[in-house]
């Protein structure tokens, strides 16, 4: 394990091919978690893997050493079921031990299967959605307060846009003015009950309406992404959305074809299937 | 910044200021002038509002620290969720609006994004109970009910701009969320300087034998009113202000109830779900079955109408207390 001290900004020229072994390691710890427990949100934290690479470990500032380090940049999880891909990222970042990831959604475990703020590394209560992007952007306005160059990013969902919160709180950092927060809108299709039902689509040219900046990208192009993170860091009194499209079970084919995808239960003895398909098709 | 009420004939009140003024000294905006002092002393304090700034007492906050001031707008979710955001990154965060917005519309933010995180989020929710002549909507008649069912949840019933004006400051020393059903406009000076609020300690505003009044929130002003009133035809009523609803004070109510064979319960909310629950509640467990009066809200939805109105209508005015009193001889 490689402990990160992000302390400084980024560098200039990201390392892609880096980035990328990044988020294999990350899919790598996925599949070890949801095939010790049996199921989980597998398909999601494949999906996002490349954006947490990317953000971990090229664009955010942070020391796991010290978690509450108050300048630290902000990662706020909306989507609690995510946590497994948290887990993995964390880990990877030195805020986890590798070996405790076991312990995912195992009873007592501080690794539950959705995000508490008692874990290290985490800033919010997930779960319940649509409250990330709203309580991002009270993060965002006291750090500014404090005049700390510390920025807020939040993931959150296509399904959670939904949620009418989320666009109260998307009105509230046009009009604050949040140029030091980020959403990264992982849209990914899917919902509890399926596809996405609802509308949502266009992502981007909503957020541009109600006063962001706002990009839609392949949100499994690693070069997309870094480019896409850069590209926000712009200070110029407007707030960023970087819209993702993402494939649930991105680099497992099996789980890439899966129909019902969001709460995935997969038989003991193809958990080595996976792990194979894993480190056949990567890259 | 005391004053008396003004009671010349045909005088409006403001809107959610207490028909108990007449003839009392007052206060304006306790809230809003004690927020402001103490918030200079305190950098950490900011305060929000979603669009009801004007309308509970927040404005000389704002006034005096626009930086740290901010309105969110008609959207109660957005302002406890910045609220929590903001206590995540070291602030005390005050935010106000009508009770029945937070209660009713932000429920789900309370309980997790403040109460489950322990942010230090103090809410000062404006209008409670029957204070507002706009009809259901704007009457949170039920909130006590709600709040109080979410763990880790401070929750406070003021009983004047005394004890508003030290809660507003308690508050902030207070570890997590706080609901604190607050007064605005001009606010009834009640309580002696001497009176000390103490987070989930009852206290004992008026010494009397014959019936004992458990109140909360203004309803304890009332109380004494009423037992002043009835002390006049020959009947003796104590008064045990429970002003800290959460965490209730179950030891000091039943310390005080034993000293009873007769007890009313007055609360500015419905009797279910509220402190006349909970004194049964507490009651029950110590083995007491005095006999109670209820004064409070059926469990309905209230027209509109003027104060006076409401109150003599619903059955929780001071001639309906002064009866309760007498009639429990």
């Amino acid at each position: 394990m490689i402990t990160m001290k992000s302390r400084n900004h980024p560098p200039e020229h990201p390392d892609i091919a880096a980035l990328k072994l990044r988020a294999l390691n990350l899919r790598r710890l996925m599949l070890d978690m949801a095939s010790g427990k049996g199921e989980g949100y597998i398909a999601q934290g494949l999906g996002i893997a490349d954006c947490l690479a990317a953000l971990y470990f090229h664009e955010l500032r942070y020391d796991p050493a010290a978690p509450d380090w108050s300048d630290r940049d902000r990662f706020v999880l909306s989507t609690g079921h995510y946590a497994i891909a948290m887990y993995a990222v964390l880990a990877e970042a030195g805020y986890l031990p590798i070996r405790e990831l076991a312990s995912y959604g195992l009873n007592g475990s501080r690794l539950p299967m959705s995000t508490f703020d008692d874990t290290p590394g985490i800033e919010m209560v997930g779960g319940s959605l649509g409250h990330g992007l709203g309580q991002s952007v009270g993060m965002a306005i006291g750090l500014r307060l404090d005049g700390s160059s510390a920025r807020v990013f939040n993931e959150l969902s296509d399904g959670e846009l939904q949620e009418g919160s989320t666009w109260e709180a998307a009105m509230g950092a046009a009009t604050f003015k949040l140029d030091n927060l980020v959403a990264v809108i992982d849209c990914n299709g899917i919902q509890a009950d399926g596809p996405v039902t609802v509308k949502i689509d266009p992502v981007a040219d909503k957020f541009i309406a109600f006063g962001w900046e706002a990009v839609e990208i392949d949100g499994n192009d690693m070069q997309a992404l870094v480019t896409a993170l850069g590209n926000a860091r712009e200070a110029n009194g407007r707030p960023k959305a970087i819209v993702l499209r993402t494939l649930p079970g991105k680099g497992v084919p099996t789980l890439e074809r899966r129909e019902r995808a969001h709460f995935v239960r997969v038989a003991n003895d193809e958990w080595d299937l996976l792990k194979t398909e894993l480190e056949t098709h990567h890259g | 910044m005391a004053e008396v009420a003004q009671t010349t004939a045909g005088r409006t009140r403001g809107m959610g200021e207490l028909i108990d003024v007449e003839g009392k000294t007052t206060e304006i905006a306790p809230f809003g002038t004690t927020l402001a002092a103490l918030a200079a002393e305190r950098p950490e304090i900011v305060g929000l509002t979603a669009d009801m700034g004007r309308y509970s007492d927040i404005l000389p906050f704002r006034d005096a620290f626009p930086s740290r001031f901010f309105n969110v707008g008609m959207a109660e979710q957005d302002l406890i969720m910045i609220a929590a955001g903001l206590s995540k990154v070291g602030k005390i965060a005050y935010c106000t609006t009508y009770s029945v917005f937070i209660t009713r519309r932000a429920y789900d933010f309370v309980a997790i994004a403040c109460a489950h995180s322990k942010a230090n989020v103090k809410i000062f929710a404006g209008m409670p109970g029957l204070v507002n002549g706009y009809g259901a909507t704007h009457q949170a008649t039920e909130d006590l009910n709600m709040m109080r069912g979410i763990a880790d949840l401070t929750i406070i019933d003021p009983c004047d701009a005394t004890e508003l004006k030290q809660v507003v400051r308690a508050v902030a020393d207070i570890p997590g969320t706080v609901y604190v059903r607050s007064l605005r406009g001009k606010v009834p000076v009640e309580l002696n300087a001497d009176y000390r609020f103490e987070l989930g300690k009852a206290k004992v505003l008026r010494e009397g034998s014959a019936v004992g009044i458990i109140s909360c929130g203004y309803m304890s002003m009332r109380a004494r009113d009423a037992a002043d009133i009835a002390a006049g035809q020959g009947v003796d009523a104590a008064v045990l202000h429970v002003g800290t609803i959460k965490p209730f004070d179950r030891d000091g109510v039943v310390a005080f109830a034993a000293g009873f064979d007769r007890l009313i319960v007055a609360e500015n909310h419905k009797t279910t779900g509220g402190l006349a629950s909970l004194v049964v509640e507490a009651l029950y467990d110590a083995g007491i079955m005095t006999p109670m009066i209820k004064i409070g809200l059926a469990d309905s939805f209230f027209e509109c109408g003027s104060q006076e109105y409401l109150e003599a209508k619903y059955e929780v005015d001071l001639p309906r207390f002064v009866r309760a009193i007498l009639e429990n001889r």
